[in-house]
């Protein structure tokens, strides 16, 4: 039998149901895991006691017969989602000791299906970064490392931990939220598959908040069809989040036929950048072949205000960031700094507790919120966003998806891009573009580059059809036949 | 456009975050360069396009105007940084 932490989902699920091993053992061959990878730095916070207790509950369920959809899948949790009575934090300092006495509600729906949490992990600081260097409690170590070189690359970001995590085999599968590209970056960059489904289909509710038009939680795993998984268990309609669709809930999983007969597939001919690595162009084309010869049609479609995505994007999330994170005053939670003064304590208090990544897109946002400049920046954004969503909608008249790169580059050098934030930005080149118009994008390991490094292709579907996404991204992943592991994972003894 | 040290403190003063001089110094070029950047929108014909708002085309419900939470000011004091007699306590605001 392989070892329990090279497993999927489905398969454990099935190894449940057999009695193969138990929940308590599965949890257990991952808090192992968790220790053995503690350098990567990918946890805040750990939840080994949580994990075991959950997974003993797990065993009494199945045994009885009263088992959930997940239930006994021991899961990581991005440090974004409240979890009752376990500190969260969102990697910033001004909510460090923060204990949520709620629950979010997609937290919530995974455990009501038996999923095991083993603990919170790392990101950029309130989701802010494209390489989880921004965190107060430090870089992620992606698991993967260029053949023959050990300098230490970042994992992407925001939800970095999440990804290294799923990478390095301490968890199956792990959530994300995306609100420019941090789960189908951090994916790629990981070698594994993550998706960003509609904007709505999970709630937002306990989730911290970043820039609300466009935060999404997702899902991280080690194939295409835990993904669905997953997705499936965190979707659906709440109350408390009016943001979140009435719609029902497909059975996302049912979507993996392998039949693309008939499927038309756009190719953004504006994704074509100058200075795209010959290796990324390379890796798209074979993946248009794989679609064609599993009997898609291909045909190239336009979406021209590409360009302006990145720009737009750097008005609308700081300005919904520097509007949400004003509820970090030293108040009612989190870090205060001791003053007698009212304005001093809100001022000293948000120097100190916020980095400078988040510091510098709360004073953009401020700026372009302020008076004066509101049209210009603001509402000019927001009109550049409905362009862009019409491009999408005019595009998917011709096409059922689209199929790009997911990231301009592999996985980089921790500190590298790091002297320009511009230049930092436009690693979201790909995938802020469906972000702004809420689309469901999904990240697939499809090749490596020269230096061994993984590389995702993206496929992005119509609102509310992850299903198609799902089921391109399936073919796509039967043809890549990744089959790659970081060498941290492969280099490690095995027991 | 480029930001010069007195409009990145008014930025600093409204987003309530203090900044020592030397970091209004580190920060102006580095807002002016996003601010630069960002300013390509200005080139977009964007002539009777409305603004979009809400990404998706689902209209938000409304629930009935009634209590329907609350009643456990333990758990909202629960992290408050300082409270006393379920009430959160600020430094002194009026002499």
């Amino acid at each position: 039998m392989s070892k329990l932490t090279d497993l999927t989902i489905a398969s454990a699920l099935t190894g449940l149901d057999n009695k193969d091993f138990t929940a308590v053992e599965l949890a257990q061959a991952h808090i192992d895991a968790m220790a053995e990878h503690s350098a990567l730095n990918a946890f805040i916070t750990e939840t080994p006691d949580i994990a075991l207790k959950q997974a003993e509950s797990s065993d009494k369920r199945r045994a009885s017969g009263d088992a959930g959809a997940l239930d006994g899948i021991p899961l990581a949790i991005k440090d974004l989602f409240c979890t009752n009575g376990v500190q969260t934090t969102a990697a910033s300092r001004i909510l460090e000791g923060f204990i949520p006495q709620y629950e979010s509600t997609v937290t919530q729906k995974l455990f009501d299906d038996g999923a095991v949490m083993l603990g919170k992990t790392n990101l950029d600081e309130f989701a802010m970064g494209s390489s989880n260097t921004t965190s107060y409690y430090g870089n992620v170590i992606n698991p993967w490392k260029r053949e023959g070189d050990d300098t230490d690359l970042t994992p992407g970001g925001s939800s970095g931990g999440s990804a290294a995590a799923v990478a390095a085999q301490i968890c199956m599968g792990a959530t994300g939220t995306d609100t420019g590209g941090s789960i189908r970056q951090p994916a790629s960059f990981c070698g594994i598959t993550g998706m960003k489904p509609t904007y709505g289909r999970c709630s937002r509710w306990g989730t911290i908040a970043f820039a609300s038009s466009l935060d999404q939680a997702g899902t991280f795993a080690r194939s295409v069809e835990d993904n669905a998984l997953l997705l499936r268990s965190m979707s659906g309609h709440d109350p408390k989040d009016s943001t979140s669709a009435n719609k029902s809930v497909p059975d996302f999983a049912a979507a993996l036929t392998g039949d693309i007969k008939g499927k038309v597939i756009g190719i953004p001919k504006e994704y074509r950048v100058d200075g795209m690595p010959e290796e990324i162009s390379a890796l798209w084309q074979r993946g248009i072949e794989w679609l064609e010869s599993a009997g898609a049609t291909t045909i190239e479609v336009s979406l021209p205000h590409t360009h302006y995505a990145l720009a737009t994007y750097y008005v609308i999330a700081p300005a919904e960031a520097s509007s949400n994170l004003a509820r970090y005053d030293g108040v009612r939670f989190g870090h205060r700094a001791k003053e007698d003064d009212l304005t001093d304590m809100y001022e000293i208090t948000r120097a100190e507790g916020f980095g400078e990544e988040v510091k510098r897109r709360i004073m953009i946002g401020t700026y372009a919120l302020s008076s004066g400049y509101y049209d210009a920046y603001y509402i000019k954004a927001q009109k550049v966003r409905r362009l862009i969503s019409q491009d999408f909608l005019s595009a998917f008249e011709k096409c059922d998806a689209l199929l790009t790169p997911t990231a301009p580059s592999s996985a980089f050098a921790i500190g590298e891009n790091e002297d320009d934030p511009i230049k930092m930005y436009l690693n979201d080149v790909f995938t802020v573009p469906a972000s702004l118009a809420g689309l469901p994008g999904i990240s697939i390991p499809a090749g490596v580059d020269a230096q061994g490094l993984p590389l995702g292709l993206q496929v992005i579907g119509r609102p509310w059809d992850e299903e198609t996404v799902f089921k391109v991204a399936g073919v796509v992943e039967n043809l890549a036949q990744f089959a790659y592991v970081p060498q941290t994972v492969k280099r490690l003894p095995h027991d | 456009m480029s930001l010069d040290k007195e409009s990145v403190k008014k930025v600093a003063s409204l987003a309530r975050i203090r900044m020592s001089d030397e970091e209004l110094e580190r920060m102006m070029p580095q807002l002016s360069k996003i601010i630069g950047f960002v300013e390509q929108l200005a080139e977009v014909n964007t002539d009777n396009v409305e603004p979009l708002a809400n990404v998706v085309d689902i209209t938000p419900e409304l629930r009935k105007d009634v209590v329907n939470d609350g009643g456990y000011a333990d758990k909202i004091l629960e992290n408050a940084p300082e409270e006393t007699q379920g009430y959160f306590v600020v430094p002194k605001v009026v002499e």
